[in-house]
C-alpha cells in the first residue's frame, strides 16, 4: 500500500483458467496490497485452489495476466517450441557436411573425418547444453537476448519471488530439518558444478552462511535445536512450521500458504496465526492464504477475496465480508442468508 | 555440514547402517579366505567395473524411475571412446614404462573419456528421454532399448563387429608381492581409481547444493520444482555424472582386459543392472555394494570350476531378490514416496 514503492504486490487481471470445457476460474481481477495478509475463501469447488495454483505458476492462465511486484510473471508458453529449434538450427549445415563426408569416404577409411564432422555438427547443440548445465543464468540471459521465450517452469516463480507451502505437507521426509531449509535456499546459492567439486573458498563461505541463516530461520519458527532431526520425525504441527520456514528461506516477496492451519488443534492454530503475523511484520513478506478455518481467516486477514463458481463475488475487509449477503448465500445456500 | 551425511545412504531401518560395515568386512574376510589372494583381487577389480556402471543405473532410476537400458551401451561406447583416444589421439600402442608419461596419459585418457561420455549421456537424455518426461512409464523404457540399439549399431558401423584391441597402458608385469602371491599393480590401480570415483560421487551427492537438488528431486519432483530447483538441469546433471562414470568404467575395462567389442554393453549392462537391484535400486551405496557382490559370486563360481554357471547364479539371485526383497540390500532411497 505504500505509495513510495507503488502498486500492489500482486495484480491479476482477467485471469481465466479452463480445463477442457470446464471454466474453473472465470475472469478474476485480483490485487494483493504490498505488505498485507490477504486470504482467498470460498465454498468447496469454488475454484480457489485452481486460482491459487495459477498464481503459484503450476497452471498457466488460459487468459489474463499476472504481475508480481510490477513485473509480469513469466508469461504462458507462447513460443514454447522455439527453444530446441534455436539449438538445432545452427548445426544443420554441419550435419549436411557430416553426411556428405560419410557418403563420400565410406565408413571404413573416413572414420576420423566422419567422427569429427558429427562432433562438429553437434557442437552448437552441445555447447548450448553445457552452458545450460554449467551456467544456467548465462544461458537464460543468452536466449533472452536472442529473443527466444521458453516455457515458464515452476522454479522460475521462485526466482521471481514467490514461495509456497502445500495443503498436504510435502517436506523431504528423509532429510534433516536443516537440509530442508537449505533446499529452500537453493536459488540463492550459486555454487556451480565445478566450484562444488573443488570446494573453493567462496563455496565454503557460501555454505557456512547458508547454514547460519537456516539455523536462524529454524529459530524464527520455533524449531531451534531440531536441526538434525529428520523431518519425518517431527510432529504434524512442527512439520507445518518447517514447511513455512522452508518457503521463507527462498526470500520471497509473496508467500502463498495453502491451508496453513488445516488439521491443527486450537493451540497450534493460534501459534500459526501469530507466526503468519510475524512473517509479515518482521520479515516484511506479503502473505496470501487459502484457509477453511473462518476464525483464522477473519482473525489475521487484512483483505479477503471470495470466489464462488470460479468468479469473484466479493472482496474487502473481513468485517464487510462477514456481513455480505452474497457471501452468506454462497456458503449457506439461497434462503439461509439471514443465518450465521 | 555435519547434517548432510546423515542421509547419504538413507535407509528405513536404523540398524542397517551400523551392521553394514561389519557385514562387509566379514564378507571380505570370508571371501579372501575361500578364494585366495589372486581371485580375491580379481573379484575386487571386476566388482569395481560393475559398480561404476551400476551407479549410473541406480542414479537415473533414483531420479526419474527409468531403467535406462541404454546405460550398458553407454559403458560400451565409453570403452571405444577410450580406445580411440588412447590409440588414435595419444598414439599409444602398448604399455608405457616411463612413469610420469604413464601417469599423464592415463589422466588425460580418464579426463577426456569421462568428458565425452558425460556429454553423450546428457545428449541422450535431452534428445531421447526429456521429450517423454510426461509420457507413460513404458514409453521411455522402450526408447531406452532403442537408444541401446542405436549405440550398438553406430559403434558396429565404425569399428566393425569384431573384438577390438585396446592399448594396455599399465605394464602387466608390474606387481607387488602380497603373502607369496603377485598382485598386479594394474588391478590395484583399477580398484583404487574406481573406489576414489565412488567416494567422490558420494561426497558430491551428500555435500553439495547440486547433490542436494538431486536427492530432493528424486524424493518429490514437483515440490522441488516449486522450491526453485531446476528439474531439467538436475536430471541432466544426473545423466552427465552417470554416463561419466560409465566412461570411467570403459577406460578401466580397456586398461584391464585390453579389448572391447560392440556387444560388451549387453552382458555387462545386465550384470550392472542386477547389481543396482541387489543393492537397492535408487541407492548409490547399494549399487556399489551390489557390483562387488556380483563380482565375488562370478569369480567364486569360476574359482571352483563352475565358471559357466556364474551368470546363472547371478541372475537367479536377481530373481530371488525381486521376489523376496525387492528393495534390495540397502533399500531404495525413494522409498518414502511409496
Amino acid at each position: 500500500m505504500s505509495a513510495a514503492k507503488g502498486g500492489p504486490m500482486l495484480r491479476a487481471r482477467g485471469v481465466t483458467r479452463k480445463f477442457g470445457g470446464l471454466v474453473a476460474v472465470n475472469n478474476v481481477d485480483f490485487e494483493i496490497p504490498r505488505g498485507s495478509i490477504s486470504a482467498i475463501i470460498g465454498p468447496n469447488g469454488a475454484g480457489k485452489t485452481t486460482f491459487f495454483n495459477v498464481i503459484a505458476g503450476i497452471y498457466a492462465p488460459t487468459e489474463g495476466t499476472i504481475e508480481l511486484d510490477g513485473k509480469p510473471l513469466i508469461s504462458p508458453p507462447t513460443g514454447a517450441g522455439r527453444e530446441p529449434i534455436l539449438l538445432v538450427l545452427p548445426t544443420i549445415p554441419f550435419i549436411a557436411l557430416a553426411i556428405y563426408f560419410l557418403m563420400a569416404v565410406g565408413g571404413d577409411t573416413g572414420l576420423v573425418e566422419g567422427v569429427a564432422s558429427v562432433a562438429v555438427a553437434l557442437l552448437g547443440f552441445v555447447g548450448a547444453l553445457l552452458l545450460n548445465i554449467v551456467r544456467p543464468d548465462w544461458y537464460n540471459r543468452l536466449i533472452k537476448r536472442i529473443g527466444v521465450t521458453r516455457p515458464a517452469r515452476p522454479n522460475d516463480m521462485v526466482v521471481a519471488g514467490l514461495a509456497r507451502t502445500f495443503q498436504n505437507i510435502r517436506l523431504y521426509k528423509s532429510l534433516t530439518t536443516l537440509e530442508n531449509i537449505l533446499v529452500g535456499m537453493h536459488v540463492h546459492l550459486h555454487a556451480g558444478l565445478l566450484g562444488a567439486l573443488f570446494k573453493t573458498r567462496q563455496v565454503r563461505e557460501e555454505e557456512a552462511a547458508a547454514e547460519q541463516r537456516a539455523r536462524e530461520l529454524l529459530a524464527f519458527v520455533d524449531l531451534a535445536g531440531m536441526e538434525n532431526e529428520l523431518a519425518a520425525n517431527l510432529p504434524y504441527g512442527k512439520q507445518r512450521l518447517l514447511e513455512i520456514a522452508r518457503a521463507i528461506a527462498s526470500r520471497p516477496k509473496l508467500l502463498l500458504l495453502d491451508e496453513p492451519a488445516a488439521g491443527m488443534n486450537p493451540k497450534e492454530t493460534e501459534e500459526m496465526t501469530a507466526l503468519i503475523r510475524r512473517i509479515r511484520d518482521e520479515l516484511g513478506i506479503t502473505v496470501l492464504l487459502i484457509e477453511h478455518d473462518m476464525r483464522v481467516v477473519m482473525g489475521i486477514s487484512d483483505y479477503i477475496t471470495v470466489l464462488d463458481h470460479g468468479e469473484k463475488i466479493a472482496e474487502g475487509l473481513p468485517k464487510a465480508i462477514r456481513t455480505n449477503p452474497k457471501v452468506i448465500e454462497a456458503y449457506l445456500g439461497r434462503g439461509a442468508a439471514a443465518g450465521h | 555440514m555435519a547434517a548432510a551425511d546423515v542421509t547419504s545412504s538413507s535407509s528405513s531401518r536404523p540398524f542397517a547402517n551400523a551392521r553394514l560395515p561389519f557385514g562387509i568386512f566379514a564378507f571380505l574376510g570370508l571371501a579372501l579366505f575361500v578364494l585366495g589372494i589372486d581371485q580375491f583381487v580379481n573379484a575386487l577389480t571386476l566388482g569395481a567395473i560393475y559398480a561404476l556402471v551400476a551407479l549410473g543405473y541406480t542414479m537415473v532410476y533414483g531420479i526419474i524411475e527409468l531403467i535406462n537400458f541404454a546405460h550398458g551401451d553407454v559403458f560400451m561406447v565409453g570403452s571405444f571412446v577410450a580406445m580411440f583416444i588412447s590409440s588414435s589421439l595419444l598414439g599409444n600402442e602398448g604399455a608405457i614404462t616411463n612413469i610420469p608419461l604413464l601417469a599423464g596419459s592415463v589422466l588425460v585418457l580418464f579426463a577426456l573419456t569421462i568428458g565425452v561420455m558425460a556429454i553423450v549421456g546428457a545428449l541422450i537424455e535431452r534428445l531421447a528421454y526429456r521429450p517423454l518426461r510426461r509420457a507413460p512409464r513404458l514409453a521411455p523404457l522402450i526408447t531406452a532399448i532403442g537408444v541401446s540399439f542405436i549405440l550398438q549399431n553406430v559403434i558396429q558401423f565404425f569399428f566393425g563387429p569384431t573384438i577390438v584391441t585396446v592399448p594396455q597402458l599399465v605394464p602387466i608385469e608390474w606387481s607387488i608381492e602380497v603373502s607369496g602371491s603377485r598382485v598386479p599393480l594394474l588391478n590395484i590401480f583399477v580398484i583404487a581409481a574406481s573406489v576414489a570415483l565412488m567416494f567422490a560421487l558420494q561426497l558430491f551427492i551428500s555435500r553439495t547444493r547440486t547433490g542436494r537438488a538431486m536427492r530432493t528431486t528424486s524424493m518429490d519432483r514437483d515440490a522441488s520444482s516449486l522450491m526453485g530447483v531446476d528439474i531439467n538441469r538436475t536430471i541432466m546433471i544426473t545423466f552427465l555424472i552417470g554416463s561419466g562414470l560409465a566412461g570411467a568404467a570403459g577406460v578401466v575395462h580397456g586398461l584391464y582386459y585390453g579389448n572391447t567389442s560392440f556387444n560388451l554393453g549387453f552382458q555387462s549392462g545386465l550384470k550392472a543392472f542386477t547389481a543396482a537391484v541387489l543393492g537397492g535400486i535408487g541407492n548409490t551405496a547399494g549399487a556399489a555394494l551390489g557390483g562387488f557382490l556380483i563380482a565375488f559370486i562370478e569369480v567364486g563360481a569360476s574359482a571352483f570350476g563352475y565358471g559357466r554357471w556364474g551368470g546363472a547364479v547371478v541372475f537367479s539371485l536377481l530373481v530371488i531378490f525381486l521376489v523376496f526383497r525387492p528393495t534390495g540390500l540397502l533399500g531404495s532411497h525413494s522409498g518414502d514416496r511409496a
